[in-house]
């Protein structure tokens, strides 16, 4: 094929590109004219204004910025597992074909199984391929082998902060465990396995620790209370189910410490779900996994949770994942739940701002047993 | 003789020829193998493993007929009496542990000590003047008894209790162990079914759309272990499968079954 040419197909999606870009780049305030307008001139024609034209949402609809997902590969070496393996690859096929492209990829945590560095190593050559900037958060699988070693000498160090187009983010380690395996006298090995057990109650609760809370706090110091504040944690900032360490210890006192902010925001990782909770003025949207999905706890699900269908077994790739964020105009985000192989579900800002009042994203048909 | 031993020993034949039968069919359990008897006789053994008595005019391999089989139990009998000669004279719980059935002296400190140690299978409250069944918590009046079925003590309950752990332990660690049950690509059941949730033992048997027939749990695990952990299906009568039913029922303790359920 020549390079001068383009057939009628081609040009016709560029123009909806094209079209589609210039949506994004409208400013809010010509957004909000034209809202207001559009709305007008259907109340002037006795009609029901369209839902998403509604002035109600205009305070989030102009979107700043988008950043996309891909957490909790739990990758084996490449010989003996290749079933997870073909899972991240399709999640970084899913944000390269992302338009427009995302402005950054959060890596969730749990890039490896059992935390060694072939399966570090392997993690990190298949995200090479992603064309944004990848950011990474570390997971108990990535950690509990060498204590974090190979990760950092990979990655760099476990709490970090970045601004982002008048957003702060910060990266924070919260699967701390308080030392249960040294009177057990474990191997490093038994140590990784232990924690790698969901369900394995011999392990201790995870927390950010006092040396991670005060990183925090000293970080936060520098940031204006009126900044948005995006924060990536593993584990949930908040107490869920306890037994399979669904939980962060100190959350209360981590919660204490965003608090001040207007607009928290906390994207989690390790609950393999769809997950939604608001605490005060913090809202928490957890992550999918690309590996597995895990079930939703036999008890403590937050109220602002609205459940994904149960995944069907039979599909490996049911019920797992990637994502997207969009970060709109109040500071608060839109959580779009890319789950494979059926519907995607948006968690909207305005539904967790209103505590479930506005746009509730779609109900479960096959709840949890 | 006591009304009570009486009933206990037109009871023993029956339980020598039963134990004969589980002998032949259970391979796993521990055997009574009587010894071949030099004329080629049918040989049976009691079930304390030891007494052995032959069936005349009855060939290994023939089934005697019912008066053979009750008079090779009696002998059997006869020879157990003569070798424990003080075995039931004024110590009867040896033989049929009765509850105790006197109320307040045994019953009520029995029945804290046991809510003290949690046990709380239905079994135990039932047996134990619990409220099940709107009976009173302390019986007043005789309990039945001088049966072989139910007489077993607060002592055997236990061990039966810790025995059905113990099954239920193995079948835990076969769940959490990819190795233990042939998966090859290091997925364990516990990574999808932590605490073995999700598992929904109460709906089978039920319709199983993707496999297109009704199917039991046992079906599903073997699926999962073909499937998601790419491990070779285990015999219906493996006793790695039987211990990790246990363990998913064990799990679902209390709830309703709800058999066909989507």
């Amino acid at each position: 094929m020549s390079r001068g040419f383009k057939s009628i197909e081609t040009r016709h999606y560029e123009e909806r590109d094209a079209f589609f870009a210039g949506l994004a780049s409208v400013s809010r305030r010509s957004f909000l004219k034209l809202a207001g307008l559009s709305a007008g001139i259907a109340l002037g024609k006795g009609l029901v204004t369209p839902h998403s034209f509604q002035l109600v949402e205009v305070a989030e609809a102009a979107e700043r910025f988008t950043f996309a997902y891909i957490s909790d590969t739990h990758l084996y070496p490449r010989t003996l597992n290749d079933r997870f393996v073909r899972a991240i690859l399709k999640a970084v096929d899913d944000v390269n074909n992302l338009q427009p492209q995302p402005d950054f990829v959060l890596m969730g945590g749990d890039l490896a199984q059992l935390g060694r560095k072939q399966e570090l190593d392997l993690g990190r050559q298949i995200l090479k391929a992603v064309k944004a900037p990848v950011r990474m958060m570390v997971g108990e699988h990535d950690w509990f082998l060498d204590m974090g070693g190979y990760w950092k000498s990979l990655f760099g160090p476990e709490n970090y902060s970045f601004d982002h187009k008048g957003v702060h983010f910060v990266t924070i380690m919260s699967v701390q465990e308080k030392d249960f395996w040294t009177e057990r006298g474990m191997t490093p090995e038994q140590r990784m396995q232990t924690v790698a057990g969901l369900d394995n109650g011999v392990q201790s609760r995870f927390e950010v620790g006092e040396a991670g809370r005060e990183w925090l706090k000293n970080d936060l110091a520098k940031a204006d209370k009126k900044t948005p504040l995006v924060v990536f944690s593993h584990s949930p900032l908040y107490k869920y189910y306890r037994p399979w360490n669904f939980w962060t210890e100190d959350a209360d006192e981590v919660q204490a410490i965003l608090r001040p902010f207007e607009h928290v925001t906390v994207i989690h990782g390790h609950t393999h779900q769809l997950l939604t909770n608001r605490i005060d003025n913090i809202h928490f949207h957890g992550m999918l996994s690309t590996a597995w999905p895990w079930p939703y706890a036999p008890e403590g699900l937050p109220k602002l949770t609205i459940q994904q269908n149960r995944a069907d077994p039979f599909d490996q790739f049911d019920g797992c994942g990637d994502g997207t964020v969009d970060v709109v105009e109040s500071g608060l985000v839109n959580a779009l739940y890319n789950l494979w192989d059926r519907n995607p579900v948006t968690v909207r800002a305005s539904y967790v701002a209103s505590d479930g009042a506005q746009e509730p994203p779609p109900r479960t048909k096959l709840p949890s047993y | 003789m006591t009304p009570k031993t009486t009933l206990a020993l037109l009871a023993l034949p029956a339980l020598a020829l039963g134990g004969l039968v589980l002998a032949q069919s259970r391979g796993g359990l521990p055997r009574h193998d009587a010894p071949p008897s030099p004329s080629g006789n049918l040989t049976v053994s009691l079930c304390d493993g030891e007494t052995v008595a032959e069936v005349p005019g009855v060939k290994e391999g023939e089934t005697p007929t019912a008066e053979q089989a009750r008079a090779v139990a009696d002998a059997l009998m006869v020879e157990w009496r003569r070798k424990h000669p003080d075995a039931w004279d004024g110590e009867p719980e040896r033989v049929a542990q009765a509850l105790p059935h006197d109320g307040g002296a045994q019953g009520a400190p029995a029945a804290a000590e046991r809510s003290k140690e949690g046990a709380t299978t239905p079994g135990e409250s039932a047996a134990h003047g619990g409220t099940a069944g709107g009976l009173p918590a302390d019986p007043q009046g005789a309990v039945q008894e001088g049966h072989t079925y139910g007489a077993f003590s607060q002592r055997d309950e236990r061990i039966w209790q810790a025995e059905t752990e113990r099954f239920v332990k193995e079948g835990h660690d076969v769940f959490h162990d990819a190795k233990a049950f042939g998966g090859t690509i290091g997925v364990s059941c516990d990574m999808c079914h932590p605490d073995a949730a999700n598992t929904h033992p109460e709906t089978y048997p039920k319709f199983q759309v993707q496999i297109g027939r009704v199917a039991l749990l046992r079906d599903m695990i073997n699926w999962c272990i073909q499937n998601p952990t790419r491990g070779k299906p285990l015999a219906d009568d493996d006793p790695r499968l039987k211990a990790m039913e246990a363990y998913i029922l064990a799990q679902r303790k209390g709830t309703a079954l709800e058999f066909g359920k989507h």
